[in-house]
């Protein structure tokens, strides 16, 4: 099985393509949020022992960090409408503020705002219609950038320039390899489990 | 739209005229050339196997079976005349989870919520919240918490809030399936004095029958594809097709699908005892003390009790998967079999062929893509030779009739081929013990017997059985003793921490 | 997890939590425009007081905060072992260069991060997701589908929490827990999304079925104010962000960095 369909299906045209579904809306949102919580199991786990190594890193902190970058990426795959990667993105910030979460409430959304702006960015280049690996990887890797921008400017801002450099590309990779792979295995995983089949993702990998 | 009585509205006609429904992605339709009508004020009781679409059927008449991406609909299906999709508001939808349809934090902000769909002004919406909070007995303040509100409870809030909107079609698809008894009878009786007072026309899914039984005038029995099987009376169709529906896997009142044989005499061996057992599914936060309790090898221990009560926490103690809050759980020499401690010290791998764990909902057993591969996974973790493995597979495969289904994704079967899976693949790893947390809930009486049968089956191999349950018939029919759990006295919301007593030998 | 209840009545959870979250930006951006110790620690004095004052002071050092705590230190550790090298050169190894400008910017990270999270932090604790949900669609006038949808999936955290737990446990009980911690919790995380995606489609058909989404102007059944009490509440922060600038530029430590 391959999903190669670039379009969305045959039916679905024009201005209705883009329109959100309640039930879009709807998951969109379910995913933000249930991200949101594995986030936070995750850091309950890890965050005791990882925080003090990443500190000693020099900016390799950055690559883990697109853990954070899977929201936007996975619900735009899922959604495949425009506005899906910031809006998902955007709920699942929201949803970390609300829970606490170390940087802040503000500028956790802010943050959530640019790394879901990146992936967002780079689909809309692909005019919303190609859905497939690279560009997954792709929207991965700009979520990457996005958030290492911020972040170098916000938090590390008197960082010498070994320090930014690497701090960037890990971000890229690390956003490509995370947010993008993962995000795009897991759609396949969650089309396969029947859990899209409201959704064009879920319908094109089951007719196949 | 209706004048401004208390609850009602004009009760609405249903009729389906030649109706189909392709889901997107589906070769073959759920629903197909069905011809219908349901007349104002009727309540009708609607049954038919899994896969008879009639879920889908009553979707369509709520018109959230969604826009033609989302699949192919054929012939014409109205309310009062219209398109059911065009007809928002006329009817409302109880759907079976509760925990899937609150929508919002406050008890009186979910109610309200349909109101402010519709542009209800504000001052007539807190009114009709009242009087709908009212109408299905729901005594909260508007401000209460959704999220601390039992099963029972939130179903009859979705009732409310369906209920606000005064609708002239009430539609529930399996609206008591995951309540324990209590609940069910809350809802029912909310049921039964909502369609009093607003006479609207009601249609329930739901296969325990005796439940809905009082309250409707009509059943209509679905086939395969939504061939209209048989349409009358409830007596008379209940008689005329009882063969049918039995197959069907419809529960016909005051009927138990099966009775287990009696055990043989002498066969019981003690394999797990609990001293003063203290349990807790957070720890430090105990719900339930001092249990004494054995579970035999031979035996089909039965635990019940009302929900919250710490049922299944016990039963995850009990299976080695929590850490005891206190006392003590014992493991004899037949279960431990080497293994050091109380099980809960088990290495995860030691625990397969001990003591096996079904858990109330299978999804959150299954980790594999297919259900060839999810049999496969605890014999592969034991290293069994490939050849035993899938000796054992295939023999899982067979008697559980999940042969044609190898391939497929264990998160797409339909719910008793999940129920299957999940014992199956407990019993994969031949455990002494089995654990089963309410293994008949939401079962059609199908996948109940052939449950019953199984459990029995094992206790004759010499397994120890414990399993949680509501289900007064299946404790009846299959158990030996039964563990009674209690509130301490005084409580009615939920427990600090309860007792246990009244062990007592069938 | 308390986001999936009502709060209880903490101080300032009547008000508009649009107001609230306003209120942080003014400081947030002076503390982002320069990096030096003053403006941060004044800050943080002012905000110790300010939540002294209306009752928010117990919060300031609840656990709620803990990751503030650690994590500034930490951020700060990063700044000193990496920050931009000036002035005299006490320890190098590698890349690791740490000097007397890359101790100051440590120093300086460290009160930003708890100068700008501190305030934030304690205000979303006050905020009870519905009335944001009703401010940002009310006072904001965000669209309202979007906002209610979010608020709905919201529901859906406490049951998520509990499916991951049982979740471990269910993994446990099929004797896969013993290795392989990470493609484990991958599984995991997997099925928690299967799960929610599934309740998140129920729930959107509920939502449906009582006609949201359906094209009708929808109504409030609750107002969101926004009056004086909003309005001083943003004062509040515009005073704080003025008293931090202030007092950087008075002693000279002022630095906007991107100018440097």
């Amino acid at each position: 099985m391959h999903a190669t369909v670039t379009s969305s299906e045959s039916t679905a045209t024009g201005s209705r393509r883009f329109r959100w579904r309640v039930v879009d809306i709807v998951v969109a949102s379910v995913v933000g949020v249930a991200v949101g919580v594995i986030f936070w199991a995750w850091g309950v786990v890890w965050g005791p022992i990882s925080a003090p190594i990443e500190a000693l890193l020099p900016g390799l902190q950055a690559a883990p960090a697109a853990v954070w970058l899977v929201a936007g990426v996975l619900g735009a795959l899922i959604i495949r409408k425009p506005g899906a990667a910031l809006y998902t993105e955007l709920v699942a910030a929201i949803v970390s503020a609300l829970i606490g979460s170390q940087w802040g409430g503000l500028l956790t959304i802010e943050a959530g705002l640019v790394q879901g702006l990146g992936a967002e960015l780079l689909f809309a280049l692909f005019l919303y219609r190609n859905w497939r690996l690279p560009v997954a990887l792709l929207a991965g890797a700009a979520a990457g950038l996005g958030m290492a921008i911020n972040d170098l400017i916000l938090w590390y801002v008197g960082a010498a320039p070994t320090f930014a450099i690497v701090y960037v590309i890990s971000a890229i990779v690390g956003g490509a390899l995370i947010a993008g792979g993962l995000s795009w295995l897991a759609v396949r995983g969650l089309a396969r489990a029947g859990a899209l089949d409201r959704f064009a993702a879920g319908r094109e990998l089951r007719a196949a | 739209m209706a004048p401004h009585e208390a609850l009602g509205a004009r009760a609405a006609a249903v009729s389906a005229q030649g109706w189909g429904w392709r889901h997107g992605g589906r070769r073959t339709p759920a629903v197909h050339d069905l011809d219908l009508e349901i007349a104002p004020g009727e309540r009708v009781l609607l049954l038919g196997a899994s896969g008879s679409g009639k879920s889908t059927l009553l979707h369509g008449m709520a018109g959230v079976l969604g826009g033609d991406d989302e699949g192919d609909a054929t012939g014409r299906l109205l309310i009062d005349g219209r398109p059911a999709a065009a007809t928002r508001g006329r009817s409302g939808l109880v759907l079976q989870d509760p925990d899937a349809q609150v929508v919002m934090a406050r008890v009186g902000d979910d109610v309200a919520f349909g109101l402010e769909n519709l542009g209800i002004p504000r001052e007539e919406i807190w009114p009709r919240v009242d009087a709908a909070l009212d109408a299905v007995g729901l005594d909260l303040p508007r401000d209460h918490s959704t999220a601390e509100l039992s099963g029972g409870q939130r179903q009859r809030l979705a009732l409310a809030g369906v209920l606000a909107m005064r609708p002239g079609l009430i539609l529930l698809d399996e609206p008591t399936a995951n309540l324990d008894p209590a609940g069910v009878l809350e809802v029912r009786d909310a049921v039964a004095r909502v369609a009093e007072e607003s006479g609207a026309t009601f249609v329930v899914i739901e296969h325990r029958v005796s439940t809905w039984l009082p309250l409707v005038d009509r059943v209509i029995v679905l086939g395969t594809g939504g061939a209209l099987i048989a349409d009358g009376a409830p007596g008379d169709v209940l008689d005329a097709r009882a063969a049918e529906l039995r197959a069907a896997g419809v529960w016909l009142p005051s009927e138990v699908p099966w009775h287990a044989p009696a055990p043989g005499a002498a066969s019981r061996h003690p394999l797990l005892t609990a001293d003063r057992l203290d349990v807790a599914r957070v720890p430090g936060v105990p719900v339930l003390r001092g249990v004494d309790v054995q579970v035999d090898g031979g035996g089909i221990l039965a635990v019940t009790g009302p929900n919250g009560v710490g049922k299944s926490t016990l039963a995850l103690t009990l299976a080695g998967l929590l850490r005891p809050e206190g006392g003590r759980l014992i493991a004899g020499p037949e279960l431990a079999k080497g293994a050091h401690g109380e099980p809960w010290r088990w290495r995860s791998r030691e625990l397969l062929t001990r003591i096996g764990t079904v858990f109330q909902s299978p999804e959150h057993q299954f980790l594999a893509g297919s259900v060839r591969a999810e049999l496969e996974v605890g014999p592969r973790a034991l290293k069994l030779p490939a050849a035993e493995v899938d000796a054992r597979t295939e023999a899982l495969l067979h008697s559980l009739r999940l042969d044609r289904l190898e391939g497929v994704n264990p998160f797409t079967l339909s719910g008793g081929e999940k129920r299957r899976l999940s014992v199956a693949t407990a019993l994969a790893t031949r455990p002494r013990m089995l654990v089963l947390d309410e293994p008949t809930f939401g079962q059609d009486a199908n996948t109940w017997r052939e449950l019953a049968r199984l459990i029995v089956a094992l206790r004759d191999d010499g397994v120890g059985v414990v399993a949680v349950t509501h289900d007064e018939a299946f404790v009846d029919a299959v158990a030996d003793r039964r563990l009674e759990l209690h509130r301490p006295a005084g409580d009615e919301r939920v427990a600090p921490a309860g007792t246990a007593s009244g062990e007592a030998r069938r | 997890m308390s986001i999936a209840s009502v709060r209880p009545g903490l101080p300032l959870a009547a008000v508009n939590p649009v107001a609230k979250v306003a209120a942080t930006v003014p400081l947030s951006i002076v503390l982002v425009l320069t990096l030096d110790p003053v403006s941060a620690a004044v800050a943080i004095a002012c905000e110790l007081l300010v939540f002294a004052l209306v009752g928010l002071g117990p919060l300031v050092w609840s656990p709620r905060t803990l990751p503030i705590w650690i994590a500034a230190p930490l951020t700060g550790l990063s700044m000193v072992l990496y920050g931009a090298p000036s002035g005299e050169t006490y320890w190098q190894f590698g890349v690791i260069h740490v000097t007397e400008g890359s101790l100051l910017i440590g120093l300086a990270t460290m009160t930003r991060v708890i100068a700008i999270a501190l305030p934030a932090v304690v205000l979303f604790l006050t905020i009870d997701p519905t009335d944001l949900a009703d401010g940002l669609a009310q006072t904001l006038h965000l669209p309202s589908r979007f906002v209610l949808g979010a608020l709905a999936g919201l529901r859906l955290v406490g049951s998520s929490v509990d499916d991951w737990r049982t979740l471990r446990l269910a993994r446990r009980a099929r004797g896969v827990a013993d290795h392989g911690i990470v493609r484990r919790g991958l599984g995991q995380a997997f099925a928690l999304l299967v799960l929610a995606i599934r309740r998140g489609s129920t729930l959107a058909t509920a939502m449906e079925a009582r006609g949201f989404g359906a094209p009708v102007d929808r109504t409030w059944a609750r107002t969101a104010r926004f009056g004086a009490v909003e309005w001083s509440v943003i004062a509040v922060g515009c005073l704080v962000a003025a008293i931090a600038a202030t007092a950087a530029i008075l002693a000279g430590t002022w630095n906007v960095v991107w100018a440097a």
